[in-house]
């Protein structure tokens, strides 16, 4: 079973990706990721205007079975979620680089790119 | 766990089937197939077909087989005739759980019990050690592990009874056996497959219809491969770990390591109804007897989330609707049936009434729910 891994996003060890226009980036977790939680059941978001840290635990993913964080691949301030998941946790299932968006933020470090992974890294990491 | 863990006569099955594997009481398992939810509903509205060759089977045979097993069972094993089973607890003197099992009779002193894999070594230890104890002066009976040469698959949901007879035959037409499907609820016989001996009895753990049948591990393939050809009928799907937990949460069946324990005694847990207390002595009776005059402190509680949250989990906290500290979560979890939260919880007596509206504490902030009656889900 082979996942999707579009070449025009960055992607995080933690299984993030991460779409960047100007110096907003978008956040979701890609769609390996959302294999192997299986169909989310509830997603909890961090508030607007929280400012992340790289590698901060912002988000929780719940399956039936289990609870699991997530980490922001950028530091920022939360400027606007994805209101959309708390009706349709299941849009992350079906389109993980679209519907299935979590959140966006303001970019304040732009190094945080540097450490970032490009699709072809992520496709080695996940071994598809 | 240090052990390497161990693969069921079906894992090959798992594997090609897509079922996702994972650790389970020393096992390794499959969690689920297509998905949880898909697989619950499965079994709600059609069949599903789960291995539960992990179980543990052990047979207590011989003149004083009743009467041992009177002595360290809570249940009534007098009730039992040839052919009926029933649901019972075997309990530490203070009534704390050691196990919650299964216990057929085959014949008058033939015994069947079915207890859970992750505490086959305890019961084992528990029940050779009380047969020394107890049977200097008691007859001859007979303890026999048979859990790593037995093996068991059931098959749960509405359409089960409709196609089970198309899968075993009876053993002998000339004596009284019965069609599989005119087996009442804990009612167990003698079939083959293949001419191969099984035994299927009338139980489960999800609350729908159905059987367990016991078999030899050699044929434990070929029943699974045989039950889902003839079961395609009635829609039978495999089904893994993850729907069964979802299944019998919604019906609060207890799950060991959750809701019993040899730090929870089964009136603590709402099952008194399989404790005899005025029957024959068995190990806990008096504790639990006590207790019982004493009144519970503690109680095991289903709730429902009442609005929009995460799902609860096992250790989450309970709060009264005061904001006050009352109990923990044992067993929680998104119901594939009703589209909520749901679970089980064991909380101070006072507050344990039907109605009463609870909270639960997720990631440091509180959700309000309602404490229900049980089974948290019904069938219409």
């Amino acid at each position: 079973m082979s996942s999707i891994v579009p070449d025009i996003l960055k992607y995080a060890k933690t299984h993030e990706w991460v779409k960047v226009e100007g110096d907003i980036a978008t956040i979701g977790i890609t769609d390996h990721a959302q294999a192997e939680l299986t169909e989310l059941v509830f997603v909890e978001l961090p508030a607007i205007g929280r400012k992340l840290k790289f590698g901060e635990a912002c988000a929780v993913v719940e399956s039936v079975k289990t609870a699991s964080d997530i980490y922001s691949p950028i530091t920022g301030e939360v400027i606007e979620i994805n209101e959309e998941l708390a009706d349709n946790p299941g849009a992350v299932n079906i389109d993980a680089y679209n519907d299935g968006w979590f959140f966006k933020v303001r970019i304040a470090d732009s190094n945080d790119m540097e450490g970032l992974m490009s699709a072809g890294e992520y496709n080695d990491l996940i071994g598809s | 766990m240090a052990n390497q863990l161990k693969r069921t006569a079906l894992f090959d099955r798992h594997v090609e089937l897509g079922g996702r594997m994972v650790p389970f009481g020393g096992w390794e398992m499959p969690v689920q197939y297509s998905s949880i939810k898909d697989e619950h509903l499965a079994v709600r509205q059609h069949a599903g077909v789960f291995d539960i060759c992990h179980m543990g089977e052990f047979l207590v045979e011989g003149p004083s087989a009743r009467n041992f097993l009177n002595s360290i069972l809570s249940n009534d094993v007098q009730k039992l005739n040839p052919g009926q089973g029933q649901y019972t607890l075997m309990c530490q003197k203070n009534g704390g759980v050691i196990d919650d099992l299964y216990l057929y009779c085959l014949q008058h002193d033939s015994f069947l019990l079915i207890v859970n894999a992750s505490r086959l070594e305890e019961d084992w230890q528990w029940v050779s050690n009380q047969k020394e104890k107890l049977t200097s002066n008691m007859g001859r009976i007979d303890l026999d592990n048979k859990s790593d040469s037995l093996g068991a698959i059931a098959i749960q949901g509405p359409s089960v009874r409709s196609w089970i007879d198309d899968c075993f035959s009876i053993e002998d037409p000339r004596v009284t056996e019965q069609d599989i499907s005119k087996l009442q609820k804990n009612q167990i016989g003698t079939y083959l497959f293949d001419s191969k001996k099984v035994w299927i009895g009338v139980t489960g753990y999800t609350g729908e219809d159905g059987f367990e049948i016991i078999a030899p591990n050699e044929i434990i393939p070929e029943i699974w491969d045989s039950l889902l050809a003839k079961g395609h009928i009635g829609c039978l799907q495999p089904a893994g770990l993850g729907a069964r937990d979802t299944l019998r949460t919604e019906m609060c069946y207890p799950l060991y390591g959750h809701e019993l324990t040899t730090e929870t005694t089964p009136l603590e847990a709402g099952l008194g109804y399989f404790v005899d207390l005025n029957g024959d002595d068995f190990i806990g009776k008096q504790a639990l007897i006590d207790q019982k005059s004493k009144g519970l402190t503690k109680k095991l509680i289903a709730f429902r989330m009442t609005g929009r949250s995460a799902p609860p989990r096992p250790e989450y906290k309970v709060l009264s609707s005061e904001g006050k500290d009352i109990g923990t979560v044992s067993s929680g979890t998104s119901s594939p049936s009703l589209s909520a939260g749901i679970g089980m919880a064991f909380v101070d007596a006072e507050h344990a009434k039907i109605g009463n509206l609870i909270e639960i504490e997720i990631r440091g902030r509180s959700f309000p729910a309602e404490i229900v009656k049980k089974p948290i889900y019904r069938k219409h």
